[in-house]
């Protein structure tokens, strides 16, 4: 108990708690599995990138280009698909292919380069957004190859829909690379104390490559529900939104300096985050406040982290006084 | 001397042959060669500045040597990186422990077997049981699931300890291993190396506190300025022989007390506390008086300085500054009554890394130099530069090149003369001469001789205790959070300090 008490996950629960008491006392109507179904499915992409923008926060990265990622992969894959002809799984494997390579690119710059890895993320998110966008001419293509739309609308018995199941899929996936296999240990290893990792004897680049790859592959497979939500592929329709994830990810308790950070905080900050955007809608308060309301609960939440990490370094003694006379 | 001859090769685990490496213009190590024996404790000497991390750093494969071999077993690596130097046995405990804090102590020590092994699925139980296995080897107990971040700093340098020896090593080479141990710990500490000896694995200790390591090493090999000075039997030694081939220069030589007759105090704490910090700290501070300051790390002495500096309030107490009682809440309000402080770690504290020399020189005083447009005043500012430049020494080329194409000597010259641009009273130097070569250190020494001349008061806060008894006359030594003593350096010799500083 005392263990959960110290955790900043157990607190945001509380908070989601609170939020989601008042807002239903508010309006009934959120509380309704309906409602609760309907925003696992629409925070479904942001909720896969969210789980790979953790994994680089773990190891000590950040990534902001994975929204132009995603961007280039699903663009690229309705082209493609439209043009050639395919199915939902050539579109899964076309996407999260363009993904991982466009993810090791970053990470053999990071490494190599030793450029600061939130400097190259930057220049790639231009230059892979750029790029798209020089090539697209900015063109909308409004009408996807029907399994998108197959995708989108497919329930599992209840209703649930399974664009949430690929989610949660992601989510225990990334569960077990993380705590069952010695590389998510080493993530973590990486993300706490470079210079020891690399005494220790930790293959660093290999770690970075898989780190920036998988962030490359779920923004790559992510983009494929994105597809099958919007059932359009617009060029600027992502990008733009890679702080809101990270958002979603530093509210739910993980270090943007690294070492630190869980797949159930990361969902609860996506949930915070969603519930927010819904629950202001359904009482009433016209969405202009939106980004008001968002940047409040970061800006508490992330204070609050920061407190109790303040009060626990206070608390540990610097000097161990003897008491007593001498 | 013994170096062992060639007979006696096989009994010999590595041996180095004239190593040498220089970092741009300096000579870190010049033709060093040493041997260490299988099973041996042996003793790496010398003081900071002398070559023992760099040659630590060639051994464990992090640096290249310049020229010069290195012996494992009688061979010689094609490539030494870190991982060959692992896989040949060898072991390193870093000063800085090299652990993973947000890490339990179990993974701490296991996964980097694990790592070892190649494996890719992690198993739970197998974690768990080297890393009992590893802390029952030195009867150790620490839960296993707590965070390394949480826990002392003695646990932690056992808990490196446990994961260096978790390995199949043959050597294990121990930076500065005692520093933060009580004395109970450093017992553990010995009968585990004692305990490894018996393995047929070798120890080298690499330290400047030499009265423990006394008890066990057999042999000491010293280095003084990057040069190998020799390699002696603990017969043949005793500690104060030890220290004059460290330093190069018979103890407490060139000692220097301004004599403290009729001055007038500049500075008084009485029974200052402050929680976890420090207790009952009282003393007085005379003008032109340099006042040493010593004690182990985790003693308190920084934490005190930090409280005279403005940046630690204290709990209770009272500070008096010129016989008035001072409230310092902030830095600048310490700088105003003409305190300043020179910060231990001056590349982290001290020095505005990628600024020019002359910027860092000016920048304590900077609203000194303000003209009527509240801009800065640019021919003053070259002045007050040229003036310190000058004044202090500092071999520089070009004042507008960044800090840190300087020397370590020179680096800390530029620190100190940031505080003295102030013009303060009362100046605490912590650990001026840490990580700086023994010609610099002089150089550094005498400055601080120089300006106590001048009416400064200075507090010297040192880990040497052989700087604090050859500059000041007055001795404070800090344990636990407390004053135990106050000496009087004409009466003292390193060695009583050392054993006072240490807990009972």
């Amino acid at each position: 108990m005392k263990k959960l008490v110290s955790r900043s996950e157990f607190y945001l629960f509380l908070l989601i708690l609170v939020l989601g008491a008042g807002f239903t006392a508010a309006n009934p109507k959120f509380l309704s599995l309906q409602n609760i179904l309907d925003l696992l499915k629409s925070y479904s992409f942001f909720g896969i990138l969210s789980v790979g923008a953790l994994v680089v926060l773990l190891s000590g990265g950040i990534d902001i280009s994975f929204t132009a990622v995603a961007q280039v992969a699903e663009y690229v894959t309705v082209a493609v698909i439209l043009q050639y002809g395919g199915n939902l799984f050539t579109a899964f494997l076309l996407s999260s292919s363009i993904g991982i390579v466009l993810g090791l690119i970053n990470g053999l710059l990071i490494h190599f380069l030793q450029i600061p890895p939130i400097i190259t993320t930057i220049a790639t998110l231009n230059l892979y957004f750029g790029c798209l966008y020089v090539i697209s001419t900015g063109n909308i293509i409004y009408r996807v190859p029907k399994f998108f739309e197959d995708l989108s609308g497919t329930m599992l018995p209840g209703g649930f829909p399974m664009v949430a199941v690929l989610w949660i899929g992601v989510v225990i996936g990334t569960w077990v690379i993380l705590h069952q296999t010695v590389l998510g240990r080493s993530i973590y290893a990486l993300g706490g104390n470079l210079i020891a990792a690399e005494r220790v004897g930790f293959k660093v680049l290999y770690i970075r490559l898989f780190v920036y790859g998988f962030m490359g592959f779920l923004s790559g497979f992510g983009s494929v529900v994105h597809t099958a939500l919007v059932q359009s592929a617009i060029p600027n329709s992502i990008v733009g939104h890679e702080l809101d994830v990270l958002a979603a990810v530093v509210l739910g308790g993980a270090n943007i300096f690294g070492g630190a950070g869980s797949l159930a905080g990361t969902f609860m900050g996506v949930a915070l985050l969603a519930m927010l955007g819904n629950g202001l809608t359904l009482i009433g308060i016209s969405s202009y406040w939106n980004d008001v309301v968002i940047g409040i609960v970061l800006l508490v939440g992330v204070t609050f982290s920061s407190l109790q990490r303040m009060y626990l370094a206070g608390r540990r003694a610097k000097v161990v006084v003897e008491e007593g006379a001498l | 001397m013994s170096e062992p001859p060639a007979a006696q090769a096989q009994d010999v685990f590595l041996r180095l042959e004239k190593i040498s490496k220089r970092y741009g213009g300096v000579t870190a190590l010049d033709q060093v060669s040493c041997s260490i024996r299988k099973g041996e404790i042996h003793c790496l000497a010398g003081e900071n500045g002398s070559g023992k991390s760099t040659l630590i750093k060639i051994i464990s494969g992090v640096e290249h040597p310049d020229s010069g071999s290195i012996f494992f077993d009688g061979q010689t690596p094609r490539h030494l990186d870190s991982t060959e130097s692992i896989n040949r046995g060898v072991q390193v405990i870093y000063q800085d422990l090299s652990l993973f804090a947000n890490l339990t102590v179990a993974e701490n020590i296991a996964l980097p077997r694990v790592l070892a092994r190649k494996a890719i699925a992690l198993r739970w139980s197998e974690i768990q049981r080297r890393a009992a296995d590893a802390l029952k080897r030195i009867r150790l107990e620490i839960d296993l699931q707590e965070t390394v971040g949480n826990l002392s700093l003695a646990q932690q340098q056992l808990v490196a300890i446990c994961r260096a020896l978790s390995g199949d090593v043959k050597l294990l080479i121990m930076d500065e291993p005692t520093t933060a141990l009580t004395r109970k710990e450093v017992d553990i500490l010995f009968s585990v190396v004692l305990d490894l000896q018996r393995k047929s694995i070798s120890i080298l200790f690499v330290s400047h506190k030499l009265n423990e390591l006394f008890e066990v090493a057999e042999r000491f090999t010293i280095l003084r300025d990057g040069k190998w000075v020799g390699t002696f039997e603990q017969r043949d030694l005793d500690a104060r022989k030890l220290v004059t081939l460290m330093t190069g220069q018979e103890v407490a030589s060139d000692a220097f007390w301004p004599g403290l007759k009729d001055r007038e105090v500049l500075l008084e704490v009485r029974s200052l506390s402050k929680r976890n910090n420090f207790k009952d700290v009282s003393f007085q501070l005379h003008r032109g008086e340099i006042l040493g300051l010593t004690g182990l790390l985790g003693s308190g002495r920084t934490e005190l300085a930090l409280a005279l500096f403005g940046m630690n309030r204290p709990d209770s107490g009272e500070i008096l500054i010129g016989g008035h009682p001072a409230q310092i809440h902030s830095v600048q309000e310490a700088v105003r009554l003409g305190i300043s402080y020179v910060p231990e770690n001056r590349i982290r504290q001290g020095l505005v890394i990628g600024q020019s020399i002359g910027s860092n020189i000016i920048l304590a005083m900077i609203d000194r130099l303000l003209n009527r447009f509240r801009l800065i005043d640019s021919m003053q500012r070259k002045q007050v530069i040229q003036f310190w430049i000058r004044k202090l020494g500092i071999k520089v080329q070009d004042p507008g090149l960044p800090v840190e194409t300087l020397s370590g000597g020179n680096q800390q010259r530029v620190v100190i003369a940031r505080w003295l641009a102030t013009n303060p009273k009362v100046l605490i130097l912590d650990c001026p001469t840490v990580g700086i070569d023994v010609a610099a250190k002089r150089s550094v020494h005498q400055l601080i001789r120089e300006l106590s001349q001048t009416g400064v008061g200075i507090i010297l806060i040192t880990d040497e205790t052989g700087e604090a008894l050859n500059n000041c006359e007055r001795v404070l030594l800090m344990r636990s959070g407390r004053f135990i003593a106050c000496l009087n350096s004409a009466e003292e010799t390193e060695w009583t300090i050392q054993s006072r500083l240490e807990k009972p």
